[in-house]
This record gives structure tokens, C-alpha cells and sequence, in this order.
């Protein structure tokens, strides 16, 4: 069976005035894989990041949602059609319960959001998809706790849940595992794989150990540009991976 | 929580009793301050509710009071149930209108242009005929609703406005606990995160925007109404001004905010307008009102409101403990 592609950037680019951010990159997401997006700070993977959720309009390129050209889709209109993202700094709320966050970004794939007098929090179809969110980011134990009072680490599995809650088909995870103890990180990893089945996942990340073990396709940025691109062993052996980025 | 909904019943059980011991001026004074709650309500729902800071709201309780006055028919009563519902929809109209517009730009650019749209409207009614320019026009005869319901009496009146205090009170609660008021609440928190869920948040921000100015519309109306009168003044950026003041006073991220607010702002008004206190002085009653609004902020950061959580937090912080988590994440 071929693999399903449900996310791909063609050619894009993005430049700022002289400054190039991205340049002429191309990936394509497939459906049970995680791709990772590895470069040194600077390099343009949020930047990729931005123009595939469609924060930022590319310069040039285009990119497919599920077959369909969504260059043109605000951002809005992406994450209904199944594009979910999270973010490097924590965008959590934190005066919410995790329910609360995780229900919030469920409403938006709910009808009628303008029943006024209708209790939010009675509103079954998006409460159960967030408790189903809450789950399987293993949040279970936390519904109720504000999510400013989280630890670190609970609070980027949170912005995850909330990811997994409006129902999206492909991830967008920009450097899920940033600042988080070892522990946390072996929690996320499981997580990651877990959620591959069944999603199409880019993982932009700056550890290189936890990128090696769950990636299953590697980019490699430097400068805007993509230098290699590949499984994980191709790219290791790279000479300009190693030269540019490895460090050897 | 249950406190709190004590507190606003208690509040509003106050203000339906208060007509048995009060006179004529208490009436017409409290009349008045609950016009100003109301006015507050529908600014909370911007400010408070959507993170939107409006700095032209008076224009819409200003159109609504206009609106009340120029549609009126010169001979003969208005009925209630037409002249209210217009007037509340002109002001919802023009809210509309600017709503579509300043809604395109963000934080200070967002006051200035609602800034904008409120003094142009101001001098709409100042400078042309059609507002009577500065003196203002009367309202001919009160509204009504045939006999039992005489908005020229200060009785019938006082209880009008409470029933619709109440009512919007509890309207815009509602509001606040639904998926539309949830949603306000995150775009005001962080509206990116609410398009990456997959929000369009304009026409949310939008529509708050426009039953918000709605809203200050009633409000306008039953100024006009009570006043019999109605003067370029009640569009002007002192009156956007002071109303913004009454929320901050009272504490914004709460609907109660805006009613204590109100309050507190009035009376402060009158106390230090009074002659009976400060005697030649009381004609200097802005220089006593503005020290103590800049006192009441720098003192109470969370608003009158945020009062007793102040006192907790001391008192626990005198023993020693630590407070500022609880207080870093307050619900609202």
C-alpha cells in the first residue's frame, strides 16, 4: 500500500525583505509516520511551521491539506479541515481547568457555538471529545486542576490534548519536549508514538537522542534551506549533515 | 462562588426594597446610578469578557439616547415596545458598523479608532442640525405602555430599570458560561491559540462587539427617557472616559466589577459635589474624585471586587504563608 501523504509543502519559501527564512523547502507528511525537522536555531523550521498551519502566507510554494491546495485557507479554516499545531512557548489557559482548555479547543469543531443560554460545560459533544483528549495525553488524573498550576511537562502534554481535541489528522508539534526533565520526556516520547497511528506528525525538535528514536523521516535545515532529507540512518551518515549540523 | 451569588442577590434585593424608605431625590439619583450599572454591563462584556478595550463606548449609549429622543413623535405617546427596541437597534447598527471596522486593528490602534468613531459621531450631533447641536433637544412625552406602565413617573421608571438591570445582569452571566462567552474568554486570554483550534475569531469579536453597543443602547434609552433631555455631552469621551473608570474601579473579569463599580463612582460623584461637606470647595469636586480613583487603582489593582481576596492574602501572608499562587491564577 502506498503511503498516504495528508500534509505537503511544495517549494516553499519565505523571504523578510533580503532576509531568506525559508528556502524552496518541500515535505511531504504521510499518514502513520513522524517526520522530524531538525536545524540549528535560525534555520527557518518555525517559520516552516507558521506557513504550513497557515499563521504566515509563504512567499512562494504552496501547500496541500488532504489533497486539496489550502495555500490560500486562513488558519481557521486549516485547523477545522484537520491541521492541528501546538506551539514552542506553552499557549495554555491558565486560569482554565485542563477540561476547561481541552473543551475550548473542542467547541471549535461543534455546532451552534451561539446558544447563548447553554451551559458550555453541558455541552456533551465537546466535553466528551476532550475528556477523550485529557486521556489519551494522560491527563486523566487532572481534569479539574487550574492548568496554570500544572508542572512544566503537564502543561506541554496539555497543549497536546488540546491539539488532539479539535480531531485534526495531521500534528504540527513545534518542540514539544523543550525544557522538560528526563522523565517527562520518555512520557512524551510514548506519547508521540502512540499518536502516530492514525496521524501524520512533523516534529520540530532540538534533542537530538529523543528525534533519532522516534522519527521516522528526517529534514535537515540549515540556513532556510533543506540540506538532507531522509530516514534516520541516511541522514546520520550524511557528510553535510555531519559537516553543517552534527558537528564531526 | 456561592458568596458571590449571594452578594449580587442580596445587591439587587437591596435595590428593590430601597423605593420604601427613599425620597424623590433617592429615587431619581439611584434611577440614575443603575442606568450607569447598566451602561458598565455592556462595557464589562468588551473589556472583561473579550480583552477588547473600547474607548468610544458612550457613542453607542449616546445614539440610543438620540434615538430615543428624535423618534418620539412630536404629539402623542410612544409606546415602550416600539421606541426601546429601535433604539437599542440604532445603537446596535452603529456598533456594527464600527464593529467591522476598528475590529481589523489590535490593542492601542483598537481604542484610538474606537476613539475615532466615538468623536465622530459627537460632533454628528454637535455641529449639525439634526441633533439640536450643543443644547440638545427634550423629549416631547414619555414613553408607555397604555396605562400601566408610565415610564414618566420616577416610580414605574425606577422599577423598569431595575427589572432590565436584573435581566441583562443575568443575560450576560449566561453568556459568560456558554460556548460564545468561553470562546470570548479565550480569544481574550490568547486569540492565536484560538485560530490554531480552528476559531474564526472575528465574527465572535464581532458579535460581542455589536450586543455590547446594543446593550449601551438600552442604557441610552432609558437615560433619555429619565432625563427628558438629551445634550451632546452624553457622546463624549469624558463619558467613555468615566465609564471604563467604573469598571476598573469595580474590578474587570467581573460582572459584579461593573456594578459596584457604578455604584462606587456615583457616589464618590456626589460626595464630593456636595456643598454640605466641602462647602466652596465642592465646586472642585473633579480634583477630590480624580485622587481618590488614582488611589482606589493604585491601592486596589484587582478592583473594588478583588477587596476581600486582598484582605485573605494579607492575612495568610502575615502568617507566613505563601498566597501568590492563588492569587496568580483567580479564576475569572
Amino acid at each position: 500500500m502506498a503511503a498516504e501523504v495528508l500534509l505537503q509543502g511544495h517549494q516553499i519559501s519565505r523571504r523578510w525583505g533580503g532576509l531568506v527564512a525559508v528556502d524552496r523547502v518541500s515535505l511531504a507528511l504521510t499518514r502513520g509516520t513522524v517526520h522530524a525537522v531538525i536545524g540549528t536555531n535560525g534555520a527557518g523550521k518555525s517559520t516552516l511551521v507558521n506557513i504550513l498551519s497557515g499563521e504566515l502566507p509563504p512567499s512562494e510554494g504552496r501547500v496541500e491539506l488532504l489533497g486539496q491546495d489550502v495555500t490560500d485557507w486562513s488558519q481557521p479554516r486549516r485547523a477545522q479541515a484537520g491541521l492541528g499545531r501546538s506551539y514552542q512557548r506553552t499557549t495554555v489557559y491558565p486560569s482554565f481547568t485542563v477540561l476547561e482548555n481541552c473543551r475550548l479547543a473542542a467547541q471549535a469543531r461543534t455546532p451552534l457555538a451561539w446558544r447563548w443560554w447553554q451551559d458550555a460545560a453541558r455541552c456533551e459533544a465537546s466535553v466528551a471529545a476532550a475528556r477523550a483528549a485529557a486521556a489519551r495525553a494522560g491527563l486523566d488524573p487532572f481534569l479539574d486542576r487550574q492548568a496554570g498550576l500544572l508542572s512544566h511537562g503537564q502543561r506541554r502534554q496539555l497543549e497536546i490534548a488540546m491539539c488532539l481535541a479539535t480531531a485534526p489528522q495531521v500534528l504540527l508539534l513545534d518542540e514539544p519536549l523543550a525544557g522538560m526533565g528526563a522523565e517527562e520526556t520518555e512520557r512524551m516520547l510514548a506519547l508521540l508514538t502512540e499518536l502516530k497511528v492514525g496521524h501524520a506528525i512533523l516534529l520540530v525538535e532540538h534533542d537530538m537522542d529523543a528525534v533519532f528514536r522516534v522519527a521516522d523521516t528526517l529534514t535537515v535545515m540549515v540556513n532556510g534551506g533543506v540540506i538532507a532529507s531522509g530516514a534516520p540512518d541516511f541522514v546520520r551518515h550524511s557528510a553535510e549533515v555531519k559537516a553543517a549540523y552534527l558537528g564531526e | 462562588m456561592k458568596s458571590r451569588v449571594g452578594f449580587v442577590i442580596v445587591a439587587f434585593g437591596l435595590l428593590a426594597l430601597y423605593p420604601l424608605v427613599a425620597g424623590p431625590y433617592g429615587i431619581d439619583l439611584v434611577t440614575k446610578i443603575m442606568i450607569f450599572a447598566l451602561f458598565a454591563l455592556s462595557l464589562e462584556l468588551l473589556v472583561g469578557g473579550t480583552g477588547l478595550v473600547c474607548f468610544g463606548h458612550a457613542a453607542f449609549f449616546g445614539i440610543g439616547a438620540y434615538a430615543t429622543v428624535l423618534l418620539s413623535p412630536q404629539d402623542g405617546t410612544a409606546s415602550v415596545l416600539w421606541l426601546l427596541p429601535a433604539a437599542v437597534l440604532a445603537a446596535a447598527v452603529y456598533a456594527l458598523a464600527v464593529g467591522a471596522l476598528s475590529l481589523r486593528t489590535k490593542g492601542v490602534y483598537f481604542i484610538m479608532v474606537t476613539l475615532a468613531f466615538a468623536q465622530m459621531a459627537y460632533y454628528v450631533v454637535h455641529d449639525t442640525p439634526l441633533g439640536g447641536g450643543t443644547d440638545g433637544i427634550y423629549l416631547n412625552s414619555k414613553p408607555a405602555i397604555g396605562a400601566w406602565l408610565e415610564l414618566g413617573r420616577p416610580l414605574v421608571l425606577y422599577g423598569f430599570t431595575l427589572t432590565l438591570l436584573v435581566a441583562v445582569f443575568v443575560f450576560l452571566a449566561l453568556l459568560s458560561r456558554s460556548r460564545f462567552g468561553r470562546a470570548l474568554a479565550g480569544i481574550r486570554v490568547n486569540e492565536q491559540r484560538m485560530r490554531a483550534s480552528g476559531f474564526s475569531t472575528y465574527p465572535y469579536k464581532l458579535a460581542a462587539f455589536t450586543v455590547s453597543g446594543a446593550l449601551a443602547g438600552l442604557a441610552g434609552f432609558l437615560f433619555a427617557v429619565k432625563d427628558g433631555f438629551v445634550n451632546p455631552e452624553l457622546l463624549s469621551w469624558h463619558f467613555s472616559g468615566a465609564v471604563l473608570i467604573m469598571i476598573i474601579l469595580g474590578g474587570i473579569g467581573h460582572l459584579r466589577g461593573a456594578l459596584v463599580g457604578a455604584f462606587a463612582f456615583a457616589l464618590l460623584q456626589e460626595f464630593f459635589k456636595s456643598e454640605a461637606v466641602f462647602g466652596d470647595f465642592a465646586k472642585h469636586w473633579h480634583l477630590g474624585l480624580g485622587l481618590t480613583i488614582i488611589l482606589s487603582v493604585a491601592l486596589l489593582p484587582r478592583g473594588l471586587v478583588g477587596l476581600p481576596a486582598q484582605w485573605q492574602a494579607r492575612r495568610a501572608g502575615r502568617r507566613g504563608q505563601h498566597s501568590r499562587r492563588s492569587e496568580a491564577v483567580e479564576p475569572r
